[in-house]
């Protein structure tokens, strides 16, 4: 019984510790305070609160789970949630009292007293194994002194500079309004608060686990739902916008926020909802695979029918503003799937993919342009262009491809890096500055012309990223399947054996190189196209990030899984302002959480998942 | 690599080949016009033969984490760079600080002592935990797995320090100490290029003591050779990974402290990506994997950067040749990468790190 306690305890202040690590993390970057601009439901909840009361519940709701499963009661999981909640508190709070005036003493004893302490923690252990006196003694002072640096220094710069926020930017009054929940001048009662809700969120959480599984699923749904609905507020304003009038609209937002009542409203109907799926869904899952296969082919036809109509009809169902951001994720859907072949294919981790979107956006901004640097006075269209773009990219494919033949794995990655900083420090140059306009860029693009009618709006222009995409979906689905794809793959398990299969890698690795180059080509005419102008900001190795990290998210070699990689990835950003400060810290973030815990993403393909299996697999084998 | 290959020549082959002839070509035009035409002067080179072996120096302590890690664990620990970027720009308010209570002026020589070991710390501090966090869960995968990871981690810490510290520039202080510039018939060097030199090489040193003449230096060499045997030797692998981590990150560390006083432009978030990246190349210039390497192959960079764009962009009338100065060091990766990837020194072990 008291080896479960200390254990439960274990468990309780772990899980504790890292919710409150990442709240204290959370609003050390600024991404708190950021986010409290935004409000989830007016007056009630902001977006910044969701997120310091979502850390406990979550940590709350997986501690009362491993409680649970170590077989300990309610009480105890209930107490547990509650305590996980309070830990998770502490860290922020002590951050509150070191950048408070009055408690300012608490830091500078801390930082005094910190070294000895560490160092007593790390020799401790030394001594009571028994090992030799003198050794215990140096190690202890030589912790001592080595976080002494680090602590000596830190006060002192604090004594210098006055307060914390004058080193970490973001400790600040905006934060501290947060955390206190508008407690600022009576920082006890803010603390107190703060304490409170954690403690709540965190009992909330293990509540949550004790409830049964239909109730919980319909509450999830729920909160889901209006959370989501309140979050991307702006964006559900805009959509419903289209369709709605006025009145109707002023009575469910004001300005971009959900108003109380209607969003109580959401909240108990998809509660409901979730409910009912919760306690149906299965039967209509089973419903639906126990149809016999004329039936299902119907129903399977109707729903790809509506899911076409829907990408068909999205100018007009969700506006001008949205309209852009989906030209915008097309864009980066086109580049995903083309980046696809040569990482997901064929194995190849292209890390200067930037270089073929700025190669077919330079190519198209000189040719058409109409400015000083479009030298051919508007011959060429966007439409006698995009073809050779395409060419451009894939010779510049092809160009780049050859010396890194040779080349594999982590050496091929940072070689293409390589090449993708020196595209974009040649674009930046004063010696093509005649050409393609330094760091001025290229300007004055016009819009493409279609049947005499000026494509000038994203709605237009979402046509032709839609129907790219199309046909790079199409190509890349029927390569996966094609000789070359099983080529490709075969590179991708292992080279050597493939050459010895008789299969030209030489050629096959080329070939990925290129066909996947010719959609960034693509990508990148369209998008010079959309916005008019070519900057050589607009290609640095950020391009590639963001297409490797939307690859990676949504499932490496799966093509769903890269489309809503893509609208996740760039639409979210895009659509919540207050999320692109940090988007490549959530991507830096994902991509590491990702490769530790799911690398196959998040919609696997069949084959790599099971190629996943099969490696855990192998290493549980080979560790017995 | 660099066999004839007489058995296997392909078009590919080939290709590199061209390649190889017109860069050698591009080179000896570019050289010769602007030796010819004389426009730099022989004191010119030699400075900028000087503020190249300074700068090297510092690619030199960079690479030397690059070299050290993939030792030992085979993987590009792509987000070196950021820990470099750690030390220097946490570094910045100590050296403010210090300047702030005249203590960076009265005793120099003990405030830089004091900066490279705060820097060196924190930056000791990120490398461990991006060991333990980020890559130590994932050893014995493949190896893009680790890439991609190290790859996430870079820009989740650049997005990191961009938040804690802001997005801003900020300079380190002048040290008088290190104004004024040494006189050697005719040629004046500045004293701040001396002490980086002095300094780094002094850090070098000390690294090749540790790895060399120490307990914990033989217990790295022995997990570098082979994992495995120094574990049934009674080695703690996982400590020793750290340790390697740890010395890595401190020499980059020191290196940013070192770099923030050399380079008056300032540190952000984002000064540690090229640099990284150049010290890569470093790195594998060298050999990666070997120490020594790494120190020559950082140093061969530095220098190459700094004479490269004056001697050949320039004689081959590129305008604004320095601009293209991180083109040229680019440029050396790839090439080095597709003719001798095993550096100028070899690299210890190629056969099974191939």
């Amino acid at each position: 019984m008291n080896m479960l306690r200390s254990r439960n305890l274990r468990i309780v202040v772990t899980l504790g510790l890292l919710s409150g690590a990442f709240i204290l993390y959370t609003g050390a970057v600024g991404m708190i305070a950021a986010f409290h601009e935004r409000e989830v439901v007016k007056d009630v909840i902001s977006l910044g609160q969701v997120l310091l009361a979502l850390a406990p519940f979550a940590a709350g709701f997986m501690a009362a789970n491993r409680i649970g499963d170590e077989g300990a009661g309610q009480a105890a999981i209930l107490a547990g949630g509650f305590a996980v909640g309070l830990i998770t508190a502490t860290p922020t709070i002590v951050l509150l009292l070191f950048n408070s005036a009055e408690y300012r003493f608490l830091l500078e004893l801390t930082l005094r007293v910190l070294p000895f302490l560490v160092a007593t923690y790390f020799a401790w252990p030394m001594y009571r194994n028994g090992k030799d006196m003198q050794f215990v003694i140096g190690s202890w002072l030589a912790i001592a002194v080595l976080i002494g640096i680090v602590t000596f220094s830190f006060a002192l710069i604090f004594e210098i500079k006055g307060d914390l926020r004058s080193v970490l930017v973001n400790i600040n009054r905006d934060w501290v309004d947060v955390v206190t929940f508008d407690n600022r001048r009576e920082l006890m009662t803010g603390i107190l608060t703060l304490a409170i809700v954690s403690a709540a969120a965190g009992l909330a959480g293990s509540v949550f686990r004790i409830i049964p599984t239909i109730p919980r699923r319909a509450l999830l749904y729920g909160f889901g739902v209006t959370l989501l609905v309140g979050a991307f507020g702006e964006t559900v304003r805009l959509i419903l916008q289209e369709n709605l009038d006025r009145d109707t609209m002023r009575e469910l937002f004001q300005r971009d926020t959900l108003r109380q009542q209607p969003a109580l409203m959401l909240l108990i109907i998809s509660t409901v909802a979730g409910f009912l799926w919760a306690k149906f869904g299965q039967q209509v899952r089973t419903g639906l695979t126990s149809m016999e296969s004329s039936q299902r082919r119907v129903v399977n036809g109707v729903g790809m029918l509506v899911f076409a109509g829907i990408l068909l009809m999205l100018p007009w169902l969700i506006g001008r503003t949205l309209s852009d951001v989906a030209v915008t994720i097309g864009i980066f859907v086109l580049m995903g799937l083309g980046l696809n072949i040569a990482i997901g294919l064929a194995g190849l981790l292209d890390l200067g993919y930037v270089t073929n979107y700025a190669v077919g956006a330079y190519i198209l901004a000189v040719l058409t342009s109409i400015g000083p640097l479009g030298r051919l006075d508007g011959v060429f269209t966007f439409w006698m262009v995009i073809p050779v773009a395409l060419l451009a990219a894939m010779f510049a494919g092809f160009v780049f491809a050859v010396p890194v033949l040779r080349m594999r794995g982590d050496y091929l990655a940072i070689a293409t890096l390589g090449f993708g900083e020196i595209i974009g420090k040649l674009a930046i140059s004063d010696w093509l500055k005649p050409l393609i306009g330094g760091a001025q860029g290229v300007q004055a693009i016009p819009k493409p012309i279609f049947l005499g009618a000026e494509l000038k709006n994203p709605e237009q222009l979402y046509y032709i990223v839609l129907a790219a995409s199309l046909v790079t979906l199409f190509v890349s689905i029927r390569l996966n399947n094609s000789r070359t794809g099983r080529q490709w793959m075969a590179i991708r398990e292992d080279e050597d054996v493939a050459k010895a299969m008789g299969i030209d890698t030489a050629r096959a690795k080329l070939l990925a190189f290129t066909l996947s180059a010719a959609t960034g080509g693509v990508a990148g005419a369209i998008f010079a196209a959309k916005v008019g102008t070519v900057f050589p900001n607009s290609f640095t190795v950020f391009i590639s990030i963001n297409v490797l990290s939307l690859i990676i998210v949504g499932g490496i070699a799966s093509n769903p899984g890269i489309v809503v990689g893509a609208v996740v990835l760039i639409g979210m950003p895009e659509l919540l302002r207050e999320f692109s400060d940090f988007r490549f810290l959530m991507y830096g973030a994902l991509l590491v959480m990702m490769m530790i815990n799911r690398p196959q993403g998040f919609i696997p393909s069949k084959l790599v998942s099971h190629e996943v299996r099969a490696a855990v697999k192998a290493k549980v084998a080979t560790a017995d | 690599m660099f066999k004839w290959r007489s058995d296997d020549f392909s078009w590919v082959d080939f290709t590199i080949d061209v390649l190889r002839v017109l860069i050698v070509l591009g080179v000896v035009v570019g050289a010769w016009n602007t030796l010819s035409s004389g426009r730099i002067s022989f004191a010119q080179w030699v400075n900028l033969f000087a503020a190249g072996l300074s700068q090297g120096s510092i690619y030199a302590l960079i690479a030397l984490g690059y070299t050290l890690v993939y030792g030992i664990l085979l993987m590009i620990n792509f987000a070196h760079g950021e820990v470099f970027m750690a030390g220097a720009f946490s570094t910045v308010f100590l050296a403010e600080a210090l300047n702030r209570t005249g203590f960076l002026n009265e005793q120099p020589v003990l405030a830089i002592l004091l900066m490279i070991a705060f820097a060196g710390l924190v930056s000791m501090s990120v490398a461990i935990l991006l060991e333990r966090i980020a890559y130590r869960p994932l050893r014995g995968s493949p190896r893009l797995v680790p890439l991609i990871t190290a790859i996430g981690a870079s820009f989740f810490l650049q997005y990191t320090f961009r938040g804690l510290y802001g997005s801003g520039f900020k300079a380190y202080p002048g040290v008088k100490a290190l104004q004024g510039v040494i006189q050697i018939g005719g040629i004046s060097i500045p004293v701040v290029q001396v002490f980086v030199f002095c300094a780094a090489l002094l850090l070098m040193l000390c690294l090749y003591w540790l790895v060399e003449r120490t307990r914990v230096g033989k217990a790295m060499r022995a997990v570098s050779e082979n994992k495995e045997v120094a574990r049934l030797m009674g080695i703690d692998i996982d400590w020793v990974i750290m340790f390697t981590f740890g010395v890595g990150g401190f020499l980059a560390g020191s290196a940013g402290v070192i770099n923030g006083l050399f380079r008056p432009q300032g540190v952000n978030f984002y000064m540690g990506f090229i640099p990284g990246i150049k010290a890569f190349t470093a790195a594998v210039l060298g050999g990666i994997g070997n120490i020594p390497g790494a120190m020559l192959g950082g140093l061969f960079l530095g220098v190459i950067e700094a004479i490269g764009p004056n001697l050949v962009l320039a004689g081959l009338g590129i305008p604004g040749a320095n601009q293209l100065k991180d083109v040229i060091a680019f440029t050396m990766l790839v090439l080095v990468l597709i003719f001798r990837p095993q550096g100028i020194l070899g690299e210890r072990l190629s056969e099974t790190k191939a």
